[in-house]
Formats: structure tokens, sequence, C-alpha cells
């Protein structure tokens, strides 16, 4: 048996063998005894936020970036409640983190210690699952299950509370290898029986749509998505969370769907006969009115996630399980199958397809005095030829990001795409860069988000970190103001970003580059310039068109088929 | 549409109000719930009343399948199965009405289980629509209290619920 150590000790000790390089956090009180661990060892690396939402959004981007687990250590109480943001948003993506949580000792729990919330019950609604280790015998095997958990099946955040005594306990201590629960086996390997449904139905679609999601990102299932397309020759569309699983560039790429969706993606799915959804979940931002959703449409579905399965749209076709595993089997029965699509009603759609294509309807107006923001983002494309890992915020930058920055590989663009939570760019950024620190990791982010996570350019300094950041400054916060201009007769309640700092000031006081960009000419040369700075932290503030919406945009309640056009 | 689900659930602290949050998160209704250990103590079975769409029941099965505590469930409303509730009444009556009471309890084959000189405490199980028909023919007696236990439940021949 091992030896015995206390259970701070067990704390570090798992996370090594656990291969954690990177523990995201903040120390308070209850974690006084694992922050006196972390400092007596190297191999796990703490990185010290400057508040505990960014840890998580770290976590976050880490694990977005990588596929591995994000971790985060924080205290109890406020330390907790301000992770809640992260963890909520990793939960709406189903992103896989473990949280810790420091706990107020156990005899104390549930007498309004200091410092003492219920993390269990704060974060259930949030979490895949949730622990309170109430003693020692019980943490090494919880943690175990807690990295089980958030990193199989549909992968979530998970959070282990640990109580203050319960670091001190000690006893023998062995790595759990393996965990086994008899309430927890998630289904990887789809029905082969609904799959050769499936493929039949694909076969002898006349007006076929590819509909893919973040589960092909999470699933790692791009390959795979990829020679499925090429074998079939369809069109392909995907979410917000699933851009870069299909390269943009490609020819059956049509862009984005959704609210903000191309309207050749839009159109083709509200004429499509047969819709083969893979890893997405029908999302209202997706959808549109449901109602009027794919009219015509026999639905197949492949996700991991039974409940995510007729849950918004009723699907024709189910198939639980691993979307990687599914897509390797249909492709072998595509390849030994007789029988192929029908070229002719294949080459009749893609016909139509161009029609809508030819509508351009991300074309914005290039001769502009004033910038663009699109033209920004266009230019960071291709002054980074496409190769940068891209974070963004939430609103209409996000948007421009998604539409103009054409991704090729899985894992490069990194949102929040369930919660929208404003914040997450700058810490998420920092999170990829520790993970690929060779890599360019730009933060495409407006005036308005970016303020809400601006502290961590401190932490940027701490550890070096040469983020980018592309900070499109209209002046308001601009989804707001759009649909206020859109849906509320131009009346800009709060949506103006008044008293703003000057970005290139605050960024120098933080020890980092500034740049203010004004005109249109000097676009590209800053982003080459803050490019070439290989090892400095660049805050590009872009002063933008600020009456620039987002083009298109299909208005709530209504169909896909009905889209507001620039 | 009234639902029977059965759900075996770990017997842990907190996984009671994983099932009850995820009902008040998801809009979902609860009539009634019941909860207990089983011969096995690791395990809890739990029986909750629900009703809904066809599409909401789904995926009220599917979500509380995706909770990590729960084990095994089955909706025994899709099967023959055998349901029944217990309940306690408190009756106030007079003595000129107390034999009326007393045969009314017979009909539902009912127990009077304390009695004083003004009030019964009556014990019926059955059906909760038999128990709905008692209390409606107790119309006579004065009613003080009444405790239901909610419905529980299980499947009818070979099927059964267990791990």
């Amino acid at each position: 048996m091992g030896e015995k150590l206390n259970g701070a000790e067990i704390v570090i000790r798992f996370l090594k063998d656990e291969g954690v390089e990177y523990l995201f956090g903040y120390p308070g009180g209850a974690v006084l005894h694992i922050y006196d661990e972390l400092y007596k060892q190297e191999e796990v690396k703490h990185i010290l936020v400057r508040h505990e939402q960014a840890a998580t959004h770290m976590a976050d981007g880490y694990a977005r970036a990588t596929g591995k687990p994000g971790v985060v250590l924080v205290t109890s109480g406020p330390g907790a409640t301000n992770a809640v943001t992260g963890i909520a948003t990793a939960y709406m993506d189903s992103i896989p983190m473990v949280v810790i949580t420091g706990q107020v000792p156990t005899d104390l729990i549930g007498n309004d210690a200091f410092q003492e919330v219920d993390n269990v019950g704060i974060t259930r609604p949030c979490v895949k699952h949730n622990f309170l280790v109430k003693r020692v015998e019980d943490l090494a095997t919880t943690l175990k299950k807690a990295f089980h958990i958030a990193t199989t099946g549909r992968p979530g955040p998970v959070l282990v509370d640990i109580p203050k005594d319960v670091c001190r306990q000690s006893i023998k201590y062995e790595y759990p290898k393996q965990v086994s629960m008899r309430s927890y086996n998630p289904t990887t390997q789809g029905h082969v029986g609904q799959i050769k449904r499936a493929v039949k139905l694909i076969l002898s679609a006349k007006r076929p749509m590819i509909y893919t999601g973040g589960g092909v990102v999470i699933g790692n299932a791009s390959d795979a998505l990829r020679q499925f397309v090429t074998t079939l020759g369809y069109p392909i569309t995907s979410t917000l969370m699933g851009l870069g699983a299909y390269p943009a560039p490609e020819k059956q790429w049509l862009g984005m769907l959704g609210m903000h969706g191309t309207y050749e993606a839009n159109m083709g799915m509200h004429g499509c006969d047969v819709l083969i959804a893979i890893g997405a979940r029908f999302d209202d931002r997706v959808t549109g009115n449901i109602e009027k959703f794919c009219p015509s449409a026999k639905i197949i579905h492949i996700d991991i996630d039974p409940s995510s399965i007729s849950k918004n749209v009723k699907v024709d076709i189910p198939i639980v399980g691993d979307v990687g595993a599914v897509l390797l089997e249909m492709n072998r029965l595509l390849t030994e199958n007789s029988k192929t699509p029908d070229q002719v009603a294949l080459a009749e759609w893609w016909q139509q397809i161009e029609t809508w294509r030819s509508e351009n309807c991300l074309r914005y107006d290039r001769e502009s005095e004033i910038i663009k923001p699109q033209m920004v983002v266009e230019t960071l494309y291709q002054v980074t030829q496409g190769e940068a890992f891209v974070t963004s915020d939430v609103g209409q930058h996000q948007m421009w990001a998604a539409q103009y920055y054409h991704f090729n590989q899985p894992r490069r663009w990194i949102n929040s795409g369930g919660l929208g939570t404003m914040g997450f760019g700058l810490p998420a950024a920092m999170g990829v860069q520790f993970a690929y620190p060779e890599h360019t990791v730009c933060c495409i982010t407006g005036e308005g988000s970016i303020q809400m996570n601006i502290q961590e350019l401190s932490t940027c300094l701490q550890y070096k970190l040469p983020v980018k950041i592309i900070n499109l400054n209209n002046r308001y916060l601009g989804m707001v103001r759009q649909w206020q201009e859109f849906f509320y007769e131009n009346r800009y309640a709060m949506s103006y970003m008044d008293a703003l700092p000057d970005f290139v000031k605050l960024a120098e006081s933080y020890g980092h580059v500034g740049m203010c960009i004004e005109k249109p000419a000097d676009v590209e040369g800053a982003l080459k310039e803050a490019m070439s700075l290989k090892d400095r932290l660049v805050f590009m503030d872009f002063i933008t068109d600020r009456t620039e919406n987002v083009y298109p945009m299909i208005p709530a309640g209504a169909g896909l088929n009905e889209m507001i056009l620039v | 549409m009234r639902r029977i689900i059965s759900v075996l659930l770990e017997n842990e602290s907190g996984a009671l109000s994983r099932v009850v949050a995820l009902f008040s998160a998801r809009g979902y209704n609860i009539e009634s719930l019941t909860v207990a250990p089983t011969e096995d103590p690791s395990l809890s079975r739990l029986t909750l009343v629900t009703s809904g769409s066809e599409q909401i029941i789904e995926q009220i099965t599917k979500q509380l399948n995706k909770l990590i505590e729960v084990v095994k469930l089955v909706d025994l409303t899709d099967g023959s199965h055998i349901e029944r509730e217990m309940m306690l009444v408190k009756v106030r009556t007079s003595s000129e009405k107390r034999e009326h009471i007393l045969q009314i309890v017979d009909i539902f084959r009912g127990r009077v289980i304390d009695v004083n000189q003004s009030i019964f405490t009556i014990e019926l199980t059955g059906t909760s629509d038999k128990l709905d028909s008692f209390l409606e023919n107790l119309s006579e007696a004065k009613i003080i209290e009444v405790v239901r236990s909610g419905v529980m439940g299980i499947a009818r021949g070979e099927k059964s619920l267990s791990i």
C-alpha cells in the first residue's frame, strides 16, 4: 500500500498522478493547506489569476484548445461563487473541467461560518456532477471520479468541495488508476441497425444537408467528418460551436447557420429533404421558429447525450453514441455500399445552393472611411493565414469573428456559445496560450466585454502571455444596440459605453503594448506589427463604425428562410 | 398524461435534491414523490408521479437517467403494474354518525387505528383514485387532517426494477 498522506498532500499528489499540468486558482482561508502543499512542489504549475471567474475561463480555454480537462482551485464562499459563471459557461458548452473548492471545516458546515456557502447546492444546476468530500478516505477516489465524469460521455464541469479539516486528516494514499460507477456508463457505440437505416436514408436524399455542432469538435471527430462529407459530396453547415471541424475554405462549406448564419446555409436548411445533424443540439439560436424549421426534412440525429435527441425538434432516426465512432461506422458502410448518392438530384441541389450563395450575404462596405469591424477580422484572417487560435467574448464582434475568420481546424475557435458569457475572451485566450506557448492566440473582443475581466492583463504580465487583443471598439454594447435599433425604435437604453478608458494607456500601465487604430488604411500594418511582437501582449484598440450591424439576421420568431439581409 | 416513474437512486446525501432540482429547473410537474432505502441499503427507491405530453415525459426520463446518481429507472405506466398509496385521515364525528362512518371505512377496507369520543383516525391503502373517492364519501364527517404517502408502484409479474 501507498504512503500515508494528509488530505492536502493527496490533492496535489493526485493532480500530479493524473497528469495535470496547470492549476488555475486563487488562494484563501479554506484552501491554505492545499496551497501550502503546492508550494512544496513544482510539477503542478499554479497560475494565480486576479479573479476566480477568470480562473474558470482559463481552465475552460485550456480545455477547449487541448481536449484535456481544465483544473481550477478556489477557496470557499466568494471564491466559489465567483467561479460559478465560469462553471456555467463550461457546462453549457460541454467542456471538461474539474473545479476544486475549499469548504469550511465539517463541524462548521451549516453554521453560517465565515466564508461559508453551500458550494454543492449553488453549483448543482450548472455542473455535470459535484461532490462534497466529508472523509479523507473518500478523497482520492472522489477526485478520480470527478475527472472520469468530466471527461467521458458528454463532457462537463465537475466540482469537488473539500472541507478544510479533511485536508488535515491522513490516510494511506494510492493513485486510483481506474474507477467504475454502476450508475454512470455513457453509451459510445451507436446502434448498428439505426446506423444502417440512417445510411439508407442519407443515400436516398435529393436535397441533403449536413448540420454539425460542437460535439464534432469535442468528440475529436473532424477527420471522420471530413471523409463523410467528401464521400457524399453533400453541403455542410455548422453551428457557432462547430466551426473549424470542417475547413471553411472548402467548397462544400456553406458557412455558419442560424440567427446570424449565411443565406445559403439557412435556405439550404429550410429546403433540404434529409437533414443529418451531428453533435448539434437544435438550439433556439439555430432553429429560429421551431414550427417553421426544416419543413420538408427527414431528420437523422447523432449525439452522445440521449436527452439532446428530440428535445427541441422531433427526429426520425436518432443515434445515441460518440459522433466519431458513429461517423467511422457510417464511412465504412458508405464505402462498402454499392448505392451512391443521386448525382442528378445533387447537381440540381448544388445549382440552387449556388444561386443562394451568389447573394453574397456577407458583403459589406469595403470603401468605408471608418473602420468596418468585418474588415478587421478579415484582415486578421489574412495576416495570421488562418492559423491563429481565436477566442472571443460575446456580442457583435463574436458573430463577425465567426463569419469572417474562416477556421480550417478544430479547437481553434474558442467562444462561449451556450451561456454567452461576456468576459470570457481574454482569460480563455490566456488558457490557450498556456497550452500552446508558441502559437498566435488572438482575442477578438469589444470595449464592453473586455472590461468584464480586464484585470487579467496583470496575470498576463506575470506569466508573460503574448495574447493579441483585437478590441472592436464601437463605443456601444453593439448587439444590444442592434436589437434596440431593430425592435425598440432606436431607444438605446444603457447600450452606450460612456466614460471608456484610454485602452492604450491602460495596456501600457499593465506593462503591455497598446495601439489605437482609427483608419482603415492602418489596419493591416497594425495587425502585422502586433503579430511581429512575438513575446509581448498587444492591445489593439480599433475604433470601428458604431452604426454597423450583424447581417444576415433572423428575427426572433421567424423561420430560417425569413432572413434580414444587408 | 399521468405517469408513475420508479427510480433506483444511490442512497447518498444530495441525490434526492438533484431529482427535485431537475424538476423545478426544467419546469416539470411533480404530483407526488416518495422515497426510502431498499433491501440494499446503498440504494433508494423513489417513485414519482408526474404528468405531461409524451415529449415531456421522454425528456423527464432522459434527464433523470442523466443524473449521475440515478442507477436505473422505469416508467411503470408503460406496462401492467400495481400502484398503492397510503392515507391517514383524522375526522371529527358525532355519536349519531359514527356508525355511518364505520360503514364507509368498511366498504373501502380501511381501518380505524385510533379513536376517542369524537375522533376517528383511519388508515386506508389503495390507488390514488380510491383514496380520493373515500374522502368524498366522508362528507358527513369533519375532516381534521389528511396525510398521504404519495404513490408507490411495482410492475406485475416477472418484470422488476433491480440491479
